[in-house]
């Protein structure tokens, strides 16, 4: 079996059977431009962005629901495949708010077209996810704007009664990935594509909000969402991934230490997404993950020392509390031994810190009274 | 756990017990969902709620609380009765088989069926249908652990897994869900009373003569130290005078809160380090403003042993400093030199004085994070545990009786309460109720209660109802819920002013210490 050749741009590659076109080609470094391809979930070929010509093929194939077969011959980027790219580009361009810079290049409607859009977002910025956008990218790699096509109006009014996803239908382009990213990564199976042909909208449990629906706030979908259709509610028109710089860590909240990147500006969280294909989490979060870092930014958090005098609470400096600290430790341990103080670290903070408070506990304590709420 | 995350997709077969995975570990539970949509891996769950997971399982088993060791018991009586161990295994890896099969000789199906609630007929499928993967994985978490018989019940699990043949392969193991970020962390640096860093025992001489050296100290104590839930009845009695408490919330965690918070007032000194005004840091005599998460540089070890970096993305809030900059303050400050550039160097540390973390750097932990043991640093890490043999040679299957939970319902409390946590918050929702979306979710606390008790005890959905315990009572919001089973009430335990664990039972596991949080008797009624 492992004889078989494909061969793609006139090159040959051998493949396993199952594997698709796309597989071959991303293992050998060939760039297929795809849009609705979600790997890990089953390939839609819904956008028709990965067409490639097939050699006695009647029609252009999709590169990511076709598998390869034994002397296929595949053009990756013939001319019959760059227009067709073109054109379906072109065609979801023309198809709600895409109000980048592509979208006017022809500069025929462009002040009125985002003067509308700019109405519509209460923003005076181009699109929230400008420079973030994947339809963006593949119109200046195939140079094609959205006024080719006449525009089509938006059916469906935005949605803004969660917490956490902005919905707007105005720049989907249904490509399903975050159907799939729903239904087939996360398998909270809270959407899936409603009405048929031209009506087509991603819905909710017979086209609610979310927040009435089986969704549990994962944005697995709105990081799948390769255009602006799905963006965070707090980031949306703040985050600009120029301005921010990202910070790789892991989760602080159970123990699956989910890999997730930090966006920041001016020393503030914008915005959290999952850190893509790495262990453990490869790039899905859940909602406390994802949305849950507001605490840290909280008016409540301590920042001075304190001590309790008759039972009020004074501020103090850290050279006056950890004098006190130490000096009341030493004198109980003196008067009642050691065992009479006990430590609780915690399974919230680092090893580092653990590793500390242990040895600190049995070196400079010396007691071995240290635990923490493993059990609770 | 034994095995990993992404090992969960290769079983035949997954047991959940005892985990709200959806709502607890959302994130491994897509693992749990994915082998059972799209990789034909079929799925037990057993847990007194009709949890989400639930609705996905091919058999859902529900269990009386508390009756853990008799289900299991009788998953492999009907496994040893119908010749579907696994004969080699045990032969090559355990021990102890025979007094297994005797003490389970009795557990037959219709007697747990008495003990469990169980039908028969339901106890034979699930056991065949474990019993025949060619890898079976058991997920387990605190539904499992917090009880009187916490011990018995992992080491039933334990059994199960080894009955089967299902350790030391992949899709297979026993793999407790850890439910903090650092809590294997915490555990692996010593954070716990027995032992140091890697597991290695205080009462071990050469363990502490190597420590002393390492630390260039002293006469370390060879004495095996108090738990938590120790310390807190000791303080009560006046024993222990002095507690240090780091970025932990007692006054919300621990059960049988108007107990401890007596005995938390009754210390001498209590010097609190956190980042907020926490419960239990009202009652402190010094508080310590320490920088979270995003602040600061390190590790965490996740639930499968991956030790992986935590990096600085913000400075601290100005007067907050790092958890090991304040504890080394403090160690200087009574004599001791105790000083870190870096927590690379406080790292550097634990891995030349813990065997299982001694091949670990943070330069190799970069990209993706390393699973212990992992000995030197040619070293590639230990996905999967106990591939060869089990870390004391053979496995020991223990013959372990049923014994039912510490406190049973009468006529006055004729409800069972089990607590947890719920999906939007987390823990004593220091963190979680400051966030304003996951508050807007689910913003104060409920109790969850089948419609059949809601009509029984005249209590409407979205009211109010007291419920009270022999220790304590609270008032909750109302709701009824299918995931609720009439006869056991479920209340999470994020909300300080309507605390749980005013109603829980301070009854521990002999061996682990760990309360019986999800067994108590309660009664409820119409709050005015």
């Amino acid at each position: 079996m492992d004889d078989q050749k494909i061969i793609i741009n006139g090159n040959s590659f051998s493949f396993t059977a199952g594997e698709t076109i796309l597989d071959v080609a991303r293992r050998n470094q060939i760039d297929i431009p795809t849009l609705c391809y979600l790997k890990g979930a089953s390939p839609t070929g819904a956008c028709r962005i990965c067409v490639v010509e097939v050699k006695k093929a009647r029609n252009l194939m999709p590169a990511c629901s076709t598998p390869a077969e034994n002397n296929m011959e595949v053009q990756t980027e013939s001319p019959a495949v760059i227009e067709s790219r073109r054109m379906s580009l072109q065609l979801m361009l023309a198809s709600g708010n895409h109000n980048c810079a592509v979208r006017g290049s022809d500069g025929r409607n462009w002040t009125a077209f985002q003067l509308n859009v700019q109405d519509q977002d209460a923003s005076d910025d181009l699109c929230p996810v400008w420079g973030d956008c994947k339809l963006q990218s593949l119109a200046y790699r195939y140079q094609v704007s959205g006024e080719t096509f006449p525009a089509t109006g938006n059916k469906y009014p935005m949605e803004t009664v969660n917490p956490f996803i902005i919905r707007d239908f105005s720049r989907c382009i249904l490509c399903g990935r975050c159907v799939q990213a729903c239904n087939e990564i996360q398998v909270n199976n809270a959407i899936s594509i409603g009405y048929r042909g031209a009506d087509a909208k991603i819905i909710a449990a017979g086209d609610r909000p979310l927040k009435d629906s089986d969704c549990v706030f994962c944005g697995e979908c709105v990081q799948a969402c390769p255009v602006g259709a799905l963006v965070e509610k707090d980031a949306r028109y703040d985050w600009r991934p120029w301005a921010d710089k990202k910070v790789r860590t892991t989760c602080s909240y159970c123990g699956v230490g989910c890999q997730l990147d930090l966006h920041i500006r001016d020393n503030r969280i914008i915005k959290v997404s999952g850190t893509e294909e790495t262990p453990p989490n490869y790039g899905s979060l859940c909602v406390k993950g994802r949305f849950g870092f507001n605490f840290i930014h909280s008016e409540d958090r301590l920042t001075t020392p304190l001590i309790k005098e008759n039972g009020k609470f004074r501020e103090a400096s850290w050279d006056e509390a950890l004098d006190l600290t130490a000096r009341r430790l030493s004198e109980i341990k003196d008067k009642n031994g050691p065992d009479s103080i006990g430590v609780l670290t915690s399974a919230r903070i680092t090893n580092e810190d653990n590793y500390a408070a242990m040895k600190f506990t049995r070196a400079v304590l010396k007691t071995n009274n240290i635990d923490h709420c493993a059990r609770l | 756990m034994t095995n990993t995350i992404a090992d969960i997709e290769d079983a035949d077969v997954i047991l959940v017990t005892g985990s709200n995975t959806t709502e607890n570990h959302p994130v491994l539970s897509t693992f749990v969902k994915r082998a059972k949509q799209f990789k034909n891996s079929r799925l037990i769950v057993v847990d007194p709620r009709r949890i989400k997971l639930t609705e996905f399982s091919d058999h859902w088993l529900r269990p009386n609380l508390g009756t853990d060791v008799a289900w299991i018991n009788g998953l492999m009586h009907v496994i040893i009765a119908e010749n579907l161990h696994d004969p080699e295994f045990i032969e090559a890896r355990t021990t102890e088989f025979e007094a297994l099969k005797a003490m389970v000789e009795k557990f037959t199906p219709d007697y747990v069926e008495t003990i469990t609630g169980i039908p028969a007929g339901r106890i034979i499928d699930a056991a065949r249908m474990y019993a025949r993967a060619q890898a079976g994985a058991i997920l387990y978490c605190m539904g499992i652990t917090q009880h009187t018989t916490g011990t018995d019940n992992v080491k039933s699990l334990a059994n199960l897994a080894m009955l089967c043949g299902n350790l030391g392969i992949s899709g297979g193991g026993v793999n407790p869900l850890r439910g903090q970020n650092n809590v294997q962390g915490a555990c692996d640096m010593g954070g716990l009373p027995n032992v140091y860093t890697g597991y290695q025992k205080v009462t071990d001489e050469a363990a502490r003569k190597k420590m002393e050296k390492a630390w260039a100290v002293k006469d370390l104590p060879g004495q095996v130290g108090l738990t938590v839930t120790e310390m807190v009845p000791m303080a009560h009695e006046g024993d222990i005078k002095a507690m240090y408490i780091i970025g932990e919330n007692p006054l919300v965690s621990d059960p049988d809160l108007n107990h401890a918070e007596k005995s938390f007032a009754n210390l001498e000194f209590l010097v609190v380090q956190d980042i907020f005004m926490t419960e239990t840091a009202q009652l402190a005599d010094v508080i310590l403003p320490s920088a979270c998460f995003a602040e600061k540089d390190g590790t965490f070890s996740n639930t499968e042993r991956r030790v992986q970096r935590v990096r600085k993305a913000l400075d601290a809030p100005e007067g907050a400093k790092g958890d090991w900059e304040i504890t080394s303050e403090i160690a200087r400050r009574m004599g001791y030199d105790m000083f870190y550039e870096t927590s690379e160097e406080i790292f550097e540390e634990i891995a030349r004085v813990t065997p299982s973390y001694a091949g670990i750097t943070y330069d190799r932990i970069d990209s993706v994070g390393i699973h212990w043991p992992c000995p030197d640093t040619d070293h590639p890490g230990t996905p999967i545990l106990h591939t060869a043999q089990f870390t004391h040679g053979k496995g020991v299957f223990h013959a372990i009786d049923y014994i039912p939970p510490a406190e049973q319902t009468d006529d006055e409390y004729p409800l069972y309460l089990t607590t947890g946590r719920v999906l939007y918050h987390y823990h004593t929702g220091t963190m979680t109720r400051r966030t304003e979306g996951l508050n807007e979710r689910v913003p104060e606390n409920f109790v969850e209660i089948s419609a059949a008790d809601a009509d029984k005890y005249r209590i409407e959905d979205g009211g109010k109802a007291k419920i009270a315990s022999r220790r304590g009572e609270i008032i909750a919001k109302v709701k009824v819920s299918e995931k609720a089973v009439a006869g056991s009430v479920f209340i999470p335990f994020h909300f300080a002013e309507a605390a749980a664990n005013k109603l829980t039972s301070a009854a521990l596991d002999p061996v682990s210490k760990i309360p019986e949080y999800k067994v108590c008797a309660v009664k409820l009624s119409k709050a005015a």
